[in-house]
């Protein structure tokens, strides 16, 4: 298992792994908004927890391809299925090294990207808590549909739209938890629920998407 | 460790190619599948290797004895020699990259990038994490393309080395590698005809 982690974070800092891709786009979406939407400070404060949390499920969509395309067309995941590790546990192996390579990350750049966006400073704990909390969703769900779209050709916009809807929820809580936060009001409930589907996709995601890849082997 | 397959069909796309399959393979054999392009070599290797259903019959194989080598050599380009052998050393809780770097005649490209080798280099690479795999019976497929005849004399003797220590190998290929204790099995009889080609239901096939 862990060599598996580690050759996929191996893979991921070598040339052409797409490791900068995800922050690189998370920070174009929070340096252009200003840019876009105008300088007003006010007006950026009340927006900033939606574009900060949208463009992090944004740049993470970009690379949840990766996951297992790459491993299908040079044959390593039928190698991995026939390995002895469980298909189960190499899923969740992988959506683990896709947080480790994007959500991580985009987690740690977030308060500085927040600043640009004059987030009120009360907001910094929460935004990220609910990066933090959230994140690992993303990944494991994205996982998910890469399961589903594997071996289709150029099939990132099917997985896009496999995707998208079962990333409102968290998309929802994790701007609710930085705009209560900001305000003062109760901010663990949508923390929990955050955790919560985290917790659950986490628990219940890798069999699905085992399932999904051996039925896409045959 | 015996791989023992009787009366096994194997489909491919929902349509079965393969029928009445029957053989056995035990320590030291080594078993040739011959057969024209398309009769259902790679499917057979892939439903034994546990890759996909079998339509019908019995195959009775420990699963965890079983090595699979497919077209693709399943490589990183971006990982050297050794760093991908290790991956799979690892995945195989085995030792054996040392060994298989010299058998395979790789040690001298052992930090070259998986990427930058030849289309031989890249298949002696993937016959290489066969060995690295520890695993008893190896199914093989077209395990010689793109190899010159110096590499496949070597891999000859790999396999020879293998059956000698009690492994078995069985092999989907076209060329003879002068294996005194192989036997070969014509899949041609086996085609499944058009009267017992089972199609499988609308919701199995859904799956497909």
């Amino acid at each position: 298992m862990s060599a598996l982690l580690f050759r996929d974070l191996r893979l991921a800092f070598r040339a052409g792994g797409g490791f900068g891709l995800g922050l690189a786009f998370f920070l174009l979406v929070a340096v252009l908004v200003p840019l876009g939407v105008g300088p007003e400070p006010t007006t950026l404060a009340k927006i900033a927890p939606g574009i900060l949390w949208v463009g992090a499920l944004l740049a993470c969509l970009l690379s949840l391809d990766r996951i297992f395309a790459l491993d299908f067309e040079d044959g390593s995941l039928d190698l991995l299925a026939t390995s002895p590790l469980p298909m189960e546990g190499a899923v969740a192996v992988k959506a683990l090294a896709h947080w480790l390579v994007t959500g991580l990350p985009l987690t740690l750049l977030a308060p500085v990207l927040g600043l640009l966006l004059n987030l009120p400073a009360e907001s910094y704990l929460w935004l990220i808590l609910s990066l933090l909390a959230g994140t690992p969703a993303l990944s494991m769900i994205g996982a998910f549909g890469a399961a589903l779209t594997v071996g289709i050709k150029r099939g990132g916009l099917l997985l896009s739209l496999l995707v998208l809807p079962l990333y409102v929820p968290t998309l929802i809580f994790g701007a609710e938890v930085i705009k209560r936060g900001a305000s003062g009001a109760d901010a663990v409930t949508p923390l929990a629920l955050l955790v919560a589907i985290t917790a659950v996709s986490g628990a219940l995601l890798p069999f699905a998407a085992a399932a999904a890849i051996r039925v896409n082997l045959r | 460790m015996e791989l023992l397959v009787k009366d096994l069909a194997v489909q491919r796309g929902g349509l079965t190619v393969l029928e009445g399959v029957s053989f056995s393979l035990a320590a030291g054999q080594a078993l040739v599948l011959r057969g024209a392009n398309g009769i259902g070599k790679t499917t057979l290797l892939r439903t034994i290797a546990g890759l996909q259903p079998k339509a019908a019959g019995e195959l009775n194989v420990p699963p965890e004895t079983l090595a699979y080598a497919s077209h693709a050599d399943g490589l990183k380009a971006t990982l050297s020699v050794q760093e991908n052998l290790r991956f799979w050393a690892s995945v195989y809780g085995t030792d054996l990259v040392e060994d298989a770097l010299q058998a395979m005649n790789l040690t001298a490209l052992r930090n070259r990038w998986a990427g930058s080798l030849s289309a031989g280099q890249k298949r002696r690479l993937g016959l290489a994490r066969l060995m690295v795999s520890g695993r008893a019976i190896w199914l093989l497929d077209e395990p010689t393309v793109s190899l010159d005849a110096a590499s496949v004399a070597l891999f000859a003797g790999v396999v020879q080395g293998h059956l000698a220590q009690g492994g078995a190998a069985l092999m989907a290929t076209h060329i003879d590698l002068g294996l005194a204790q192989a036997e070969t099995l014509d899949l041609t009889p086996y085609r499944a005809t058009a009267a017992t080609i089972r199609r499988t239901d609308a919701f199995q096939e859904a799956f497909l």
